[in-house]
């Protein structure tokens, strides 16, 4: 038998197609935001907040991805922003060229910044690169402030972490100082926003630096 | 975890080697992986075999799978330790500003092809 040595890493592939459609993107002025979650974290609730606090300055749109249904985009199209579902075909993850194909089914001419709805999920999408700008990780108070130190990697590659549901805290035991600890013995330079998406509490902080960072 | 995207990752890479070399079958792929990359090898090679019979050049090919010891470093005290047992914190100096040098890994080491099919 005769041997061919690879050395090939399974990854590169994909981190080759995600710079491609990063560079892209950022050619065309265009920013994308990579969202991360548990299901139910509230993912959709808080873009939907998002796009109504940005409106008439920046024009959204959301890629919608789930193993099935098309609930998310309704919401999001009933909500005044452009948006696709995409259905992973049981995948557990995005990846960058199902990315590429989605913004390519959208098209992004008319809108400045694109998220990206992951798959619920906090262990296998952190792993692929989307071709996302910055990828950022909501974790409701309901899921508890442990999450960190279980789901480690989600974190590491979050620049931003949104604590959802923070009018729930009443009824849950969860400690906002052992969170951040948390949160930032995976990534230290991690930007944690506490916030309600039903709300609107604690908002104006997180649609500033989203402004900021696009620009 | 999602061991059946890799397999998909790896047929596609198997597919574009065997084209370029004009390799008709492969007999085997050796792919090495970290310790600590949460693939879970029988659930790979159930995919594995699934998923290779949708291709005619991998539907007879064996996966093997070898491992990479996971190992991390400790940048207070640079030493190395072994991952699995020890964790993020180093047990030569209980320093927790570590990290992991080997062990994340998914590769594909080489493919084997039977000397008439060259």
């Amino acid at each position: 038998m005769k041997i061919i040595e690879l050395k090939q890493d399974i990854f590169k592939e994909n981190e080759v197609t995600a710079d491609g459609v990063r560079a892209e993107l950022k050619d065309a002025g265009k920013f994308m935001v990579n969202v991360m979650s548990s299901p139910g974290s509230g993912k959709t609730t808080t873009l939907l907040k998002t796009i109504e606090l940005l409106k008439g300055d920046v024009r959204c749109a959301v890629m919608e991805c789930d193993i099935d249904a098309s609930v998310d985009a309704e919401r999001i199209a009933e909500g005044g922003g452009k948006s696709i579902q995409l259905h992973t075909g049981g995948m557990c993850h995005m990846d960058a060229a199902m990315t590429k194909q989605g913004l390519m089914e959208m098209g992004y001419d008319d809108v400045d910044l694109i998220f990206i709805e992951n798959v619920g999920n906090l262990v296998c999408p952190a792993e692929f690169d989307t071709g996302a700008h910055m990828n950022m990780t909501i974790l409701s108070v309901p899921e508890g402030d442990d999450k960190p130190a279980k789901y480690p990697l989600v974190y590491e590659v979050s620049e931003v972490v949104l604590i959802n549901k923070i009018d729930a805290k009443a009824v849950f035991d969860f400690d906002d100082e052992l969170v951040v600890k948390r949160i930032h013995a995976c990534n230290p330079n991690a930007k944690v926003f506490f916030v309600s998406a039903k709300t609107g509490e604690g908002f104006d902080e997180w649609i500033d630096f989203l402004k900021n960072r696009m620009s | 975890m999602h061991e059946l995207g890799v397999v998909f990752y790896v047929i596609k890479d198997v597919k574009k080697v065997a084209e370029e070399n004009n390799i008709k079958k492969v007999e085997s792929v050796t792919v090495e992986i970290g310790e600590v990359s949460g693939v879970v090898h029988s659930m790979l090679k159930d995919c594995w075999d699934w998923a290779k019979k949708k291709e005619p050049v991998t539907e007879d090919t064996e996966l093997k799978i070898e491992t990479i010891e996971a190992v991390t470093f400790c940048e207070d005290c640079e030493k190395d330790y072994p991952t699995v047992k020890y964790g993020k914190k180093c047990p030569h100096c209980g320093s927790e500003h570590t990290f992991l040098k080997t062990g994340n890994e998914f590769m594909i080491k080489e493919i084997g092809v039977k000397d008439e099919d060259n």
